[in-house]
Order: structure tokens, then sequence, then C-alpha cells
């Protein structure tokens, strides 16, 4: 290098930098201390001990092999769908509809894997095909604010909301109907699906109410492609152009509206193959409404991983194993489920309006292109405007 | 000269020091303003001339030192003190309402009453008699969007006369009127120092300075560091003031070896963002080795035209040729990789992303190429190497090829997209706006990047709205007013006020020199 050195700038200190540099996390760590904190007065209001609430919910999450297990398990979808929120993310676009996206995805893969003509097959041909329905599915509803978007310049925000409402009242008609029956398994007693064929299920690590399938290593990989994608390949080069300036992007030649399509689609196949997965991992068959809220959790899950594909395993697995761990905590104290949700709502919070974590632990703003990220926190701009 | 040495100054500072996180703004200044004086503060950007007026007029409180006025000690914590103190500021970039009038725009904040009612009759009375006073012909019910440049800048005059201003501080000025306006403009501020106010004149054009100054003031970084007596003063001799060593005004050049014509562009139509034709029947043909500058007063369709050729604002009419390829429809990529090169005007919102890194940066348009990327895998290394050749080359001042570009000063940021640009294989060249905002040394060497780019047989196209950077590059030169060229000069041919009479009307018979 020919650069001029400074003197502090030694091969040890950027190495330092480079590995060990917390400031990236300290937001977000600090945030949910904070949430914890503050939760603890709602448990005291009520009377119960906070530590002792805490410690059993740790418990729950963590406390032996299978509940480690489960809450894994647990987590399984929220990677997915938060991988597809922060990927939009980092184009500038606020992919508000991940709720629908994994739904039809979801729906998709358990109509496909229902087909007879598939039911002889084995499942090293099943299970891609039933994935591949999830992607085809949740893309093809990516497709579509990211279309609108590109031509006509309709927000995604609002496109995706409605298209949110869409996908459950649909689903829950397919599911539902008894006249004509659609989707709907007629055996069974509430509305469901009918079952896929057992060779089309994943294989599961650890059985059980919540088992821990091959899904959370897909998803695992997922996280990896998804930065490889960015960091690694001219197309994530667009991607993070375009959210960073779409003016400049397009200076550059970059095709805007086709990279906005393109995010959208793959925002939704991700979404889409979370849904499938948990198909075909937990469940077998689509009970709709088994995923609700996911898909809005999944955006609180990439704003506290501030759309970076791998903090969002932690942040997934925080997220999926407080649901799972929660529970026990119900039984041992007598406190309601709700302190977890209201937990995650104060994570949320403290994460979006960064400013207030930043003023109390007094965490100076350092944000290298996080600018739809920063911007969406702040509260003043989702997504970048069409070009 | 109107002033003697003895009298009270209006308005002075005395250890002025103010710092801002990382940066010492001003230290230790000392500047005075007397009675009838037209005082100029002259220095580049960053030198501090903003931070000093903005605490004479009362918007940053200064850390050390002390203000009076009139001899008379002053704390000023807002610009209403400043205003209270008889102070007036106008800013560079106008503070106007623009579907609000004359009249409302002079008196809001101020405003006449009669009872609980806005009184606008009188605030009309008013802004007439002080227009007939100070001669700053104006209409007060006139819209302030359907208003001139010039006719802005007057009202933001009569606005601070309006709320009795003695000592005006007018920032930066001319940067946005024609050579005819500013001759105005002058005559106008000599009349107000004739009848008694007192100006601080802050500008960065040594021209203007020799031209209307009693007594001038060089900064640089943040100090008071001479002053100048404008009888003697020379640009020259300024300029090296202000930069703190000799500097090159005039750019040494060989005259141009014009060679093919390799940008030919015939009967193009641009339309603007709400689709009125705003590049019309534009006719122009550069040749490789020379340098085709076009003067105009910005907004006369500059941007359009430059982005119609680089690809991003495809035209609705007419042709655009390069070494014979027609690229008229060409998107930007396409006509990026036949060899045009593109300085974008803004260099925030088009040539950089601030968040990325210079290294990043320096491959915004070649990303996607060997040897940056092989297939769709970018390729880290090759983009470090080149980073580093080419921040040696071109001189660009960054704590490393990794730092995000937004951390760069003006001037290196734009040293790293004219490295990015000049550093291909080019034909032809479109620069617009070069050296917007950026220091004497940047501007030295970007002029003679640009003039090497011609040398190797290049067709530059140089749009500017200096007037001076037009006539000291170029080697033909060209009038856009209104979307249209309407007069082309050898440079030799070209005259100033020729010019400067083209690009505020249009009407003077073009003297069409060479093809």
């Amino acid at each position: 290098m020919t650069l001029p050195a400074t003197g502090q700038d030694n091969e040890a200190h950027k190495f330092v930098r480079r590995y060990f540099d917390l400031q990236p996390v300290l937001v977000p760590i600090c945030a949910i201390g904070l949430a914890f904190a503050i939760g603890s007065i709602a448990i005291l209001a009520v009377g119960e001990n906070p530590i002792e609430a805490y410690a059993e919910l740790l418990k729950g999450m963590f406390g032996s092999k299978d509940r480690i297990a489960a809450s894994l398990g647990r987590s399984t979808p929220y990677i997915g769908a938060a991988l597809s929120v922060a990927f939009a993310f980092r184009a500038g676009l606020f992919n508000i509809g991940v709720e629908g996206q994994l739904l039809i995805g979801a729906t998709v893969a358990a109509w496909v894997g229902t087909w007879s003509m598939l039911s002889d097959f084995p499942g090293l041909v099943l299970i891609p095909i039933i994935l591949l329905a999830g992607v085809v599915g949740g893309g093809l509803y990516g497709a579509i604010p990211g279309v609108l978007k590109a031509r006509t310049g309709a927000h995604e925000v609002i496109v995706t909301i409605m298209l949110n409402s869409i996908a459950v009242l649909y689903v829950r008609w397919l599911v539902g109907s008894q006249d004509p029956v659609i989707l709907r398994d007629m055996t069974a007693s509430r509305p469901q699906s009918e079952a896929i064929p057992d060779a089309a299920r994943l294989p599961e690590l650890v059985s059980g109410g919540q088992p821990l399938h091959f899904g959370f290593f897909l998803m695992l990989g997922l996280c990896f492609v998804v930065w490889f994608v960015l960091q690694r390949t001219t197309t994530g080069f667009e991607v993070r152009m375009v959210g960073a300036s779409a003016h400049a992007a397009r200076y550059a030649g970059v095709r805007v509206n086709r990279v906005i399509v393109l995010v959208m689609v793959s925002a939704g196949a991700l979404a889409g193959i979370a849904g499938a997965s948990e198909v075909a991992g937990t469940t077998g068959f689509l009970l709709p409404g088994v995923f609700l809220a996911v898909g809005f959790d999944s955006i609180a899950i990439a704003l506290l991983a501030r759309a970076n594909p791998f903090g969002i395993v932690p942040a997934a697995i925080l997220w999926g194993s407080m649901l799972a761990g929660a529970p026990l905590m119900q039984q041992e104290t007598g406190l309601s489920i709700d302190i977890v949700r209201i937990i995650q709502a104060l994570v949320l919070l403290f994460v979006a309006a960064d400013v207030i974590v930043r003023t109390i632990f007094q965490i100076k703003r350092r944000d290298a292109e996080m600018g739809p990220l920063a911007e969406a926190s702040m509260g003043s701009q989702w997504g970048a405007a069409p070009v | 000269m109107t002033a003697s040495a003895d009298r009270v100054p209006v308005l002075a500072a005395h250890g002025i020091t103010k710092r801002f996180p990382g940066v010492l703004a001003n230290e230790a200044v000392d500047f005075e303003l007397n009675q009838g004086e037209i005082h100029c503060l002259l220095g580049e950007n960053g030198a501090g001339k903003s931070t000093l007026v903005n605490i004479l007029f009362g918007l940053y409180q200064p850390d050390e030192g002390e203000l009076a006025v009139r001899g008379e000690r002053v704390r000023f914590t807002s610009s209403s003190d400043a205003i209270a103190h008889g102070i007036g500021m106008v800013h560079q970039h106008f503070q106007l309402i623009p579907v609000l009038t004359v009249a409302e725009n002079i008196v809001l904040g101020a405003e006449p009453r009669s009872g609980l009612r806005l009184d606008l009759h009188s605030a009309r009375v008013r802004v007439e008699e002080l227009s007939r006073q100070y001669g700053l012909e104006i209409d007060p019910g006139e819209k302030v969007e359907n208003l001139s440049v010039g006719e802005q800048q007057r009202v933001e005059l009569i606005k601070a006369l309006y709320r009795d201003a003695e000592i005006l501080i007018i920032d930066e000025p001319t940067a946005v009127l024609t050579p005819g306006e500013v001759d105005e403009f002058f005559d106008v501020v000599r009349s107000l120092v004739a009848q008694g106010k007192s100006i601080v004149f802050i500008t960065h054009k040594l021209r203007e300075v020799i031209a209307v100054a009693d007594r001038i003031t060089v900064m640089r970084d943040g100090r008071v560091v001479g002053s100048a007596d404008p009888e003697s003063a020379t640009p020259q001799s300024l300029a090296t003031l202000m930069v703190g060593r000799d500097v090159i005004l005039q750019i040494d050049k060989q005259p141009a070896s014009p060679g093919n014509v390799r940008l030919s562009v015939s009967g193009l139509e641009v339309l603007d963002d709400r689709g009125s034709t705003t590049v019309s029947k534009f006719d122009l043909e550069v040749r490789g080795g020379e340098i085709f500058g076009i003067a105009g007063v910005e907004g006369n369709g500059q941007r359009e035209l430059v982005e119609a050729l680089t690809g991003m604002r495809p035209p609705v009419g007419g042709h655009v040729e390069i070494d014979g390829v027609d690229s008229t429809m060409g998107t930007p990529r396409a006509i990026s990789a036949h060899g045009v090169g593109h300085v974008p005007e803004d260099r925030n919102k088009h040539g950089l992303i601030g968040a990325f890194t210079v290294a990043d940066n320096l491959v915004l348009n070649s990303y996607h190429r060997k040897p940056f990327a092989r297939g769709f895998v970018r390729q880290q290394r090759a983009v470090e190497d080149q980073a580093v050749d080419l921040v040696e080359r071109y001189d660009i001042r960054t704590p490393g090829i990794l730092i995000p570009a937004e951390h760069l000063s003006g001037g290196n940021q734009q040293k790293v997209i004219i490295a990015r640009e000049l550093s291909r294989e080019l034909r032809v060249l479109v620069v617009a706006q070069p050296t917007r905002g950026l220091d004497v040394g940047s501007i030295e060497f970007i002029h003679r990047r640009i003039v090497e780019i011609r040398d190797q047989g290049v067709a530059v196209l140089l749009v500017s709205a200096e007037l001076d950077e037009v006539l000291s590059l170029s080697d033909r030169i060209g009038v856009l007013y209104r979307g249209q060229l309407v007069g082309q000069f050898d440079r030799a041919q070209a005259s100033r006020d020729e010019i400067g009479l083209l690009m505020a009307c249009g009407t003077t018979e073009p003297q069409a020199a060479t093809g």
C-alpha cells in the first residue's frame, strides 16, 4: 500500500477493528437489556419477582436439550422471513409484505405437496419440489409490489400492506371453504389443508411438539447465500447501490427498475421458502393462522439485526426462543405469556428509535451504508424513491 | 478609502474563536467594518468566512472574542438580536417563499398590522418607497416564483432594508447572476453605500473583489491571513494570499490540434422533468483534441443536455453520434461502454455514493467488467489494486481506500470521480460544473487533467456556470440560452462582454466562427 499510514493505523489495530468491532451490535444489545429492565417493572407491578421470572424464561428457552431444539425450531421461519425483509432493506425497499408472501409460499407448497401425481416419488425429489413451490408462490406474490413500484411508482409499503390482507383472507377461504372444497381436509375437525406425504416431510433432528427440522439449517445456508450475494456479487453491488442512492445507481448504468423487481421477487421467494419449510417440516399441512404475525415479527428481527444476514440468526433465535420459553415461565410464576410480547415490543421500540438507546448509553452514531435502515429507524422516510 | 481610520467602526469583531467538533473554524479573527464602506471577505470554501458572518449575524455564538456595534459591546444570542442592532443578511440561498408576493415575502415576520389584521397596503407602500430610494426596481404585487434570480436578490435586499438594516452582510451574491446582472448588482451596492449603508461582501471571485471593494480581508484555514488594497491588488496576488502559495490562474496549455469530429449532435430536443421542452434545435460538433465550453446561466437546459448526451434522459428528437455510431437512445451503460466519460454536475447525488468506500466508488460504473468481476463474482483484490493506483495517480487525499467517500473533502470526492471517468478508455468526455465549490488547489489539478485528456485526442464537452472556467479552459465556446446554442466562437475571438450579453438575453447576432 502506498497510502500514508497514520501512527495508530497499524496492522494490529486493523485486525482488532475488523474482528472485534462491537459498535454495530452495541445498540441492539443495549436495546435488549433496556427492554428487559423495563419489562421487570411490569412484572414487579403485578407482584412477581422479575429475576425469578427471567430465570424461568431462560430455563424455558435453553433449559434442556429438548428445549433448545424447540427454541431453534420455533426460530426457523423467523430467520427466512427476516432475511426477506433485510434483503429488501438493502435495496431501500421496505417489505412489509413478508407476512403475505410467507403465507402464499406455504399455501402453494401445501397444495403442490398433495398432488397425487407426486405421491409416489421419494423424498429427495419431493422435498425440493415442495420448497421450490414455496419459492415460486412467495416470489410471484413479491413480484406484484415490485412490478407496481417499477412501473407506476406505487409505494411498496402501501401495496404490501394491502396484499397481506388479501393473502390472509384468501388463504383462510382456500383452506376453510367446505362448499366447494378447495384445499380443506374434510376428515379434520378444524380447517386445515390435506397433509402432504410423509416422504415429503423434512427430516427432523429432534422430534417433539415443536421439532427441530432440516429447515433450520436450510435457513442458516440462506443467510450465507444472501450475505454472499450482497457482498460478493455484482448483482448484490447493484442492489446496494440502488439502496444507497438510486440516482447514482442510474448514473452508473444500473437498471434500477429491474433491480427493484428482482429484489422484491427474491424477498418474496425467501419468505415463501420459509413458509414451505414450516409446512414440510413442522406441521405437514397448512393451518391458516399458524403464521400469524411471523411476518411482522420478522421486520422487528431484521431491524434488530440491522439488516445484516448473519445478525439475523441470533436475533431470530432470541425471538423464537423467547416465544418457545414463555409457557414455562407462565406455568412456574403465573405471569402471562404476554410479558414476553411486551418485552419484544420494547426491544423493537428501542431499536427503531435508537436515539433513546444512544442517549442513555452514550453511543455515538457511526452508520456506514445503513441508508434505508437508518431512515426507516428514524421514521422519516421509507424506502427509496422510484427513478 | 471612503472611511478614515480614526472613526469608530460600525461593526467590529475581536479575537473571535469558534470550534466545531474536530474543526477550528475561526481562530482569533479580527474584523472591522467602517461606515459607508464595502468590505470584501475573501477566502476559499472552508476558510471560515461563513462561520465568521454567521457569528456577526448572531446565528452562531463565538467560543471566544467579542463583537461591537458602533463601539458598543454586544452579545447576540440569535439573529433577531443582530437585526435589532441594524444588521441584515442576504444569504447565498434565498430565503423566499415562491407562492407569496414580493411584498408578502418582505414583511414576513415583521408584518404591519392594523388591529389584528395584516396591513398589506401599507406594506406595499413601504416596499415601493424602499425600491425607489435605493434603485431596486421591483413590483411588490408580483409573485416571487415569477421573478428572475436577479430580481429575487433585490427582494432579499429590500427585505433587509425593510428591517432598517444599516449594515448588510451579503453572502456570495454573484454566483447565480449573469455578467450583466453582476454589473447591475454592483451599481445597487454602490448606491446603497452612497446612502450611508455599510456592506460586508463575501465572495471567492477575485475579479469582483477588485471591482467593488473598498477594503479586502483574506481568510485561510479559519484565520485572517492578510488584507489588501483593491487599488494595488491583482487577481494573482489575491489568489496567492488566499491559497498560501503561488497559484497558476492561467491554465498552461498548448493550442488545440483538433482531429476528426467525435461528438456530433443534431436537432436535439430534450424535455425536463415536468415535460416541457428544455433543449431544442441543438446542433453541436466537437472534435477530438479540443475542449468545447458551454457557457450559460444555470437552468437554461444544461442539466438536460448533459443527461441526454449520457443516456440518463432519452431525448424526444434529434440525433447524437459518437465516432459515427448513433447513441441517441443508448442507455447510460451502453454509452459509457462506448467510451463516453461523464463527470456529473451533482457529485453527491449522481457521481458518488457517500456510504460506499473510495475503492467501490472508483468502480461505480465498471464493477461488472473484467478484472473487477468474473461472471457474477466481484474481485475485491482487483478493485482495491486499482484504487491504490488511482489514489496515487490522482492525488486523492484519503486515510485509506476502504474509507466511505462521504468522509472525504469535496475536492477529493471530485478527484475520485475525475479519476474514475478519466482513467478509462475515452472517446468523448462530458464534464459538468467540474470545480463547483472546490478549493483552488483542486481546481488547478482538475483543470490540468481535463487539458491532458484533450491532448490525448478525446473530445471534451465542458458545461460550466463559471464563465471564467469556460473562458480559460475552452478551445471553442458556445452559449446556451433557453435550451439553444445561441453563439459559437473560437476562444481567440470570444469576448467576455459579447458572451455575457448572449448569456443574459441570447439576442446578439452570433458570429459563427468555425465548425
